[in-house]
């Protein structure tokens, strides 16, 4: 460990400065010479300790800056290592415990945007000097602040009730506090709910998942909202205000049973609208219910195809069949203030639409079905109670699956949406099990990355299931040979044997892949909160944080942030649960000292930045003629101090002044 | 005078000129884009030099004069998307004002390929490579700007002409 330590130093009236430059292995020495550095550094005026160091990170690196502070008077400490999303607040606290104020403190960034992302050694040093004077140059400026600290509204809002809003509910209520669960759909249960069996261990979904559904409706702590979205969230984290629209069904809740007596009632004798649970496969009434565990098990009714929520005529035989007198067609669409300190979101996932593939031949060849379909046919309460039929009510001889529909493909997504391959599986062995019909599928890798997922692999192999390596390059009816003759033709390289096989079935599964939710775009807006390019929400840290967000107290689970299967979405809303409860359980929450203020002597009161200030925080004082900012409502965007004319509005951490060091700093060479 | 002051002046693209940009990114997104790139090992021209503010809104007119009166040859500006800024219209504001800032810049004589606005979100590091590198490349085109060396010179043929008027107008008076 090189170092200088000149104690002596003067420093010509200007705050003493520590330097120090971390190594972090080769991950910035290799590219960067941070001695050179640390050289160059304490020529810097006000530089009196310039140290590089392996690990600035670690607890001797910390110590480091501790013990220097309080031997060499440090006043003020520049670290150059990683991305100050990562460690500052770490060398903050290091800061703070060698008795400086936290604010002391500038990060220099030049790993992340040094040394991983440049190749010639000489300029990645030169860019890390100049990145480290503009921070040296800037710390002088610093002035010593303090976090602002805010309570936490301990309840909580989860958004989605598909399994992983209700185990976050679960979990959060049975910790105690208030949960209101929210779900756009009329009963909770989400996916899950429409799967057949899980992988690998082929327990019932609907086994597993319908005592978590009842415990939530039963449980004292959870208010559950189904048919109802989020509209909009107000405030920050610890007080958020959220407006729920609460959409109407038509029926009382509190007095609905779920004898569904008024179905059988409903004018319609015969049921004409596709039913979005089954995917479409079976019809229902305008009055219904989702299915046989729905929860809440209240019927609701279709406002598109009831006729006199669409027209005010009807016999309304509906009403007279209830004897709980529950229908109220007088409801109307409710909005609901909602108070809540953090957020949970799990808003899921959509199956991709294999339209997009035509070459698989989906909504042409009847013969072709979506995963999702065969899920509800496979099922015992499903359109076929189980039975494995053709949309013609054929049973199947032969049945091909085609893996990765919508996932590794270049022309759709490019993402492995991870569960298919292990729900194909599934498939083919409950496909396997109730038609006896010869499974193949149709595979590119097949990918059981999980516990007892290989295991369950090795037994559909031993099952007779056939395997053939090869994306399927068409379905078609085009039959070549007699045997083709009324069957679906899937052709496919086969890349093991080395041939073009020509595969005739009677049933297609397209084993789709998992696409963000169509609206995910608008809820991540509502949220404030970020997505990755293709649509999913986004993680603050790949790693360390993935359940946070870049807002503070909302956090993601489950597929919304990424496609997963059911045991990593449990996991994932664990976490999220216990995220939140931390924020609730420490009772308040620090805040980031960013804020805007006004220089009031310097205020012309021109109220330029009044209309700027999204959050409303700057109002104007009529008697002094002055601006004035709310710190409670600042969220320290710093669009208002860009504005003011006079350079009367301050934000704290980024000055104008401070900036300009740094700009002064970067191109002073 | 520093080395790079006295590089010559616009247009003559001496050999070896590495252009100077200086980079304004939002926290939130492109600071995080830039972040990722790191963390995807991308490789870019090490030209940049990235400052972080907490939104584009927050960019100042003036940083992008000070940083071009200081030398730079360049100046990036990197904000979230519209509709996708953590203070909800930030980016928007910062949209506006640069329209003004580009409109004065030209009118400075400054090439508009020296100062450019980018929409880059936390998850588009390779955005930002390409971003950076087809800027680098532009402005390494055009050569250095050196505004500091070109006020310099003004200043020298101000004090130099008033060495001349300054007797003549004395004489003037006497």
């Amino acid at each position: 460990m090189a170092d200088n330590t000149g104690n002596g130093q003067k420093t010509n009236g200007l705050p003493r400065i520590g330097f120090y430059i971390c190594h972090c292995g080769s991950n910035i020495a290799g590219i960067i010479d941070v001695v050179a550095v640390a050289k160059f550094a304490e020529t810097l005026p006000g530089v009196v300790v310039s140290r590089e160091y392996k690990y600035m990170c670690s607890d001797p690196g910390q110590e480091l800056i501790a013990q220097d502070i309080k031997e060499h008077k440090l006043e003020r400490i520049v670290v150059a290592s990683c991305s100050p999303n990562l460690h500052e607040e770490t060398f903050r606290k290091a800061a703070q415990k060698g008795g400086l104020n936290p604010f002391y403190f500038q990060m220099v960034n030049i790993r992340e945007h040094a040394s991983w992302v440049h190749e010639n050694k000489a300029a990645a040093t030169l860019k890390a000097k100049d990145l480290c004077r503009a921070a040296i140059y800037r710390v002088r400026l610093h002035k010593a602040l303090e976090k602002r600290r805010v309570p936490v509204n301990p309840d909580v809002l989860v958004v989605g009730g598909g399994i992983a809003g209700i185990h976050a509910a679960l979990t959060l209520a049975n910790a105690g506090k208030k949960v209101t669960l929210v779900e756009r759909e009329a009963t909770i249960g989400g996916h899950m709910a429409m799967f057949d069996k899980t992988f690998p261990t082929l327990d019932c979904a609907a086994c597993i998942l319908t005592p978590k559904m009842s415990a939530v409706k039963s449980h004292p702590n959870i208010t559950l909202w189904t048919y109802s979205e989020v509209e909009k969230v107000d405030g920050y984290v610890g007080s958020y205000e959220v407006t729920v629209k609460r959409k109407p069904r038509y029926i009382k809740e509190d007095l609905c049973v779920g004898c569904m007596e008024c179905i059988e009632a409903c004018v319609f004798k015969e049921a004409k609208v596709p039913d979005a649970f089954n995917q479409g496969l079976s019809k229902r009434r305008p009055i219904y219910i989702d299915f046989p565990q729905a929860t809440p098990k209240v019927v609701v009714i279709d406002p598109a195809t009831c006729i006199n929520v669409k027209t005010g005529k009807c016999k309304k035989t509906c009403v007279e069949a209830c004897d709980r007198d529950a229908i109220d067609f007088t409801q109307k669409e409710e909005k609901v203030q909602l108070k809540v300190g953090t957020i949970v979101l799990a808003t899921g996932f959509k199956p991709f639409d294999p339209k997009k593939s035509p070459h698989y031949g989906y909504g042409k060849y009847p013969g072709v079905f979506t995963a999702l379909e065969i899920e509800r046919l496979v099922n015992a309460s499903g359109p076929t109670s189980g039975e494995v039929l053709t949309r013609d009510g054929r049973h199947p001889k032969a049945v091909g699956i085609i893996h990765c529909v919508g996932s590794r493909d270049e022309k759709t997504n490019k993402w492995c949406s991870r569960v298919c391959c292990m729900y194909s599986l599934k498939l083919a062995h409950l496909i396997k099990e109730h038609s006896g019909a010869e499974v193949y599928n149709f595979y590119i890798d097949m990918r059981a990355p999980g516990k007892a997922y290989e295991e369950f692999y090795e037994k559909l192999l031993s099952e007779g299931v056939h395997f053939i390596r090869g994306r399927v390059a068409e379905v078609t009816d085009w039959a070549m040979t007699k045997e083709e003759e009324g069957k679906l033709v899937l052709r496919v390289e086969d890349t093991l044997a080395g041939f073009v096989r020509r595969v005739p079935v009677d049933m297609v599964v397209l084993a789709t892949g998992l696409v963000p939710q169509s609206d995910a775009g608008d809820v991540r807006r509502v949220f404030n909160i970020g997505c990755g390019k293709e649509g999913f929400f986004q993680e603050r840290h790949p790693k360390l944080a993935p359940v946070n967000t870049f807002t503070d107290g909302v956090f993601i689970a489950g597929a919304c942030q990424a496609p997963k299967d059911i045991p990593d979405t449990v996991a994932q809303a664990g976490a999220a649960a216990a995220e939140a409860l931390a924020l609730v359980d420490a009772g308040f929450v620090e805040l980031e000292p960013n804020t805007s203020y006004v220089l009031e002597e310097e205020c012309c009161g021109c109220k330029n930045c009044i209309p700027l200030c999204p959050y409303t925080a700057i109002s104007f004082d009529e008697t002094k003629k002055k601006a004035d900012i709310n710190e409670v409502l600042c969220k320290g965007c710093g669009v208002c101090a860009a504005a003011c004319p006079s350079g009367s509005i301050v934000q704290n951490l980024f000055e104008d002044a401070e900036i300009y060091s740094e700009i002064e700093g970067v191109l002073a060479r | 005078m520093s080395e790079k002051q006295m590089q010559p002046t616009e247009g003559s693209k001496p050999k070896g000129f590495e252009p100077q940009i200086v980079a304004f990114f939002c926290n939130w997104c492109t600071y995080t884009a830039a972040d990722l790139a790191g963390v995807s090992r991308m490789k870019y021209a090490p030209n940049v030099r990235i400052i972080r503010v907490m939104c584009s809104g927050r960019v100042d007119p003036q940083f992008i004069m000070k940083a071009f009166a200081q030398g730079a040859d360049g100046v990036l500006i990197g904000g979230c998307h519209p509709g996708d800024c953590h203070y909800s219209t930030g980016n928007y504001k910062c949209l506006r004002r640069m329209r003004m800032v580009q409109r004065i810049l030209q009118r400075f004589g400054l090439q508009k390929e020296r100062f450019r606005l980018e929409w880059i979100s936390g998850a588009e590091g390779d955005r930002v490579r390409a971003v950076v590198n087809e800027m680098v490349e532009q402005v390494r085109k055009l050569g250095p700007l050196d505004l500091p060396g070109k006020m310099k010179k003004l200043d020298e043929e101000l004090a130099e002409h008033e060495m001349h008027v300054e007797p003549a107008r004395e004489a003037a008076h006497v």
